[in-house]
């Protein structure tokens, strides 16, 4: 049983720990592959730091957007709601048109800087991937399955638990994916607005023309992506189990 | 068990059906037939609220069907429907213990209940248990889906061209396997079919509706015998009412038992169109008719085809 060492969730993910602890280590390397600059390596802050609040912030604003997009689409799809969809699809949509850059500059006049309006701007940012995804996921759930699990009687509230969301949760995953893969990218913009991201050394190596400061700053906001999205993946396997052609062998 | 009276639903503007009165009693196999858009969903709707209906009243027990909470009277009535719909991310197990879970009947009761099901509809245990819908063909499907309906003993069945979608063998299996089911649990059973023969097969009453209304309900025999108007006698098949009386009659209630006749016999349960069929296809005009346990028991001749039964 030697699979996990074929896995590349591990691979990534150890590459990424070890990347973000011994990046000091690697000034050396730097120094040589950037011979120009005096400081070849981002030292305002630690990787660690930045690291952490980069998936805090991330991990903040996606619970936002999953937990208002979940709901926003699980009441537009109930009889009660459905006539605020068109409302709904059309500001959620909206939200995601203005470019992520914008709604920072939006927010700062009207919240300042620093986490708060990254935070916002990012949650919106996110909401849209989720609420789509969501509505389509239910949408998607076979008719026949819906009309006999109403015909056998089980309440609307069963319905949804054991039958619709079960049978949405794959589509609505890839929904949160796409959100919080997204949000991994947009979250290094935030730090212009003086939220602490993985942005900064990208931001201030661009401004002060330190390509050493960028590359450090770039291969880390990458790597985490990576193993996001390599997370997600084993994840959605799960949840999906009785598609798989293999599942009933035994029978 | 089940009661219309003087029943109205409209559509809109639409009147779907139209002052409907109809009672069906206990263990009666009840097939509602019509052409497209006569309304035969929406009464068997109706019945478990899965339609609300917007006049007159439908009892079910005695009781007006408004006076249960919908949910309780759907889990006491079956529900079979000719998309199936198999919950797919749930086992044939957890498909059929549905409702007894809904009901909060004890694991090993809704066990012992599902393998009984599953030999009901000649589906093997062991194989079947644990596999998802989508690893079964669609007349084990549907199999599935009747087994669904049946599970927590249900007063009544309601059924929707639960055999619609399927090939004419695999249909003609299950609609074998109903009439069994049927004569042994003695089930109330009200199933919508737009297919006549199916209706003449299954049916103990057959109720035809057309424009909302019933134009016609009676034994398969009364209908085909004195259909009621010109519409139900193009709707049965004009040229072939004879030939489906023919089909509803057993070779044992009309043969003349202890007369010995020539020739390859045939069984006593098979129907007088089969008869007839071999009259004709060996041109003979008597032939001895076996019992189920294959002696002679007597002889059926090409006259006692036609004239009231004996
Ligand atoms: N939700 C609805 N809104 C408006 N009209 C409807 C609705 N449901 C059914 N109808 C109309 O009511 C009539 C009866 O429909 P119903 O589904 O009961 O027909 P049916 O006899 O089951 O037909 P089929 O054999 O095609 O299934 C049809 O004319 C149909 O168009
Ligand atoms: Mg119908």
């Amino acid at each position: 049983m030697k699979r996990w060492l074929a896995d590349p969730l591990i691979w990534t993910g150890l590459a990424l720990v070890l990347l973000v602890i011994f990046m000091p280590a690697l000034k050396p390397l730097f120094a040589v592959l950037f011979p120009d600059q005096d400081r070849p390596l981002f030292e305002q802050d630690s990787f660690i730091n930045l690291t952490l609040a980069h998936i805090g912030l991330v991990a903040a604003s996606s619970a936002i957007s999953i937990v208002v997009g979940v709901t926003l689409a699980l009441f537009v799809t109930r009889p009660a709601g459905r006539e605020f969809r068109p409302l709904v699809e059309t500001v959620v949509a909206t939200g995601q048109t203005f470019p992520p850059v914008a709604v920072l500059a939006v927010a700062v006049p009207l919240i300042g800087f620093g986490a708060m309006p990254a935070l916002i701007a990012l949650a919106l940012y996110g909401l849209l991937p989720v609420t789509e995804a969501t509505v389509a996921a239910i949408e998607q759930v076979p008719a026949g399955a819906r009309e006999a699990a109403r015909g056998i009687g089980m309440s609307p509230a069963g319905r949804l638990r054991q039958i619709e969301l079960p049978l949405a949760a794959p589509v609505i995953l890839a929904g949160i994916r796409t959100s919080v893969i997204i949000n991994i990218g947009t979250a290094a913009i935030a730090s212009t607005v003086g939220a602490k991201t993985l942005g900064l050394p990208i931001i201030i190596g661009l401004s002060g023309f330190n390509t050493a400061y960028v590359v450090q700053g770039a291969i880390v906001v990458g790597l985490l992506a990576v193993v996001t999205d390599l997370a997600f993946d084993r994840l959605g396997g799960l949840l999906d189990r009785w598609k798989r052609d293999d599942v009933a062998a035994s029978a | 068990m089940i009661t219309f009276e003087h029943v109205g639903k409209t559509y809109g503007d639409w009147t779907a059906i139209e002052d409907l009165s109809l009672h069906i009693p206990k263990g009666e196999f009840c097939v509602l037939i019509g052409p497209s858009g006569s309304g035969k969903t929406t009464t068997l709707k109706m019945i478990n609220r899965l339609i609300e209906h917007d006049r007159g009243r439908i009892l079910f027990e005695g009781a007006e069907i408004r006076s249960f909470a919908p949910e309780q009277l759907r889990r006491r009535m079956g529900y079979a429907i000719q998309s199936i719909g198999l919950f797919p991310h749930w086992t044939v197990e957890e498909n059929i213990g549905a409702v007894p879970r809904l009901l909060g009947w004890p694991k090993s009761r809704i066990r012992d209940r599902v393998t009984e099901l599953l030999g009901l509809l000649a589906l093997e245990p062991e194989r079947f248990r644990d596999r998802y819908p989508r690893h079964l063909s669609g007349g084990q499907q549907q199999r599935v889906g009747v087994a669904r309906a049946l599970a927590a003993d249900p007063a009544v069945l309601l059924m929707d061209e639960p055999f619609g979608a399927l090939d004419p063998v695999t249909r003609d299996t299950l609609q074998a396997e109903m009439l069994r089911i049927h004569k042994a649990s003695g089930t109330t059973i009200v199933l919508v079919t737009h297919d006549i023969d199916e209706a003449i097969r299954l049916g103990s009453r057959i109720v035809i509706l057309d424009h909302g209304r019933i134009v016609q309900s009676g034994s398969p025999r009364e209908i085909l015998a004195k259909p009621a108007s010109d519409f139900v006698a193009d709707f049965v098949g004009r040229e072939d009412i004879g030939i489906k009386l023919l089909s509803i009659e057993r070779v044992g209630d009309r043969m003349r038992p202890g007369e010995m006749a020539e020739g390859e016999p045939i069984a006593a349960d098979a129907s007088l169109r089969h008869a007839l069929s071999i009259f004709v296809a060996r041109g003979i005009d008597r032939l001895p008719v076996v019992d189920q346990s294959g002696t002679v028991a007597g002889a059926i001749r090409l006259t006692d085809l036609t004239g009231a039964a004996p």
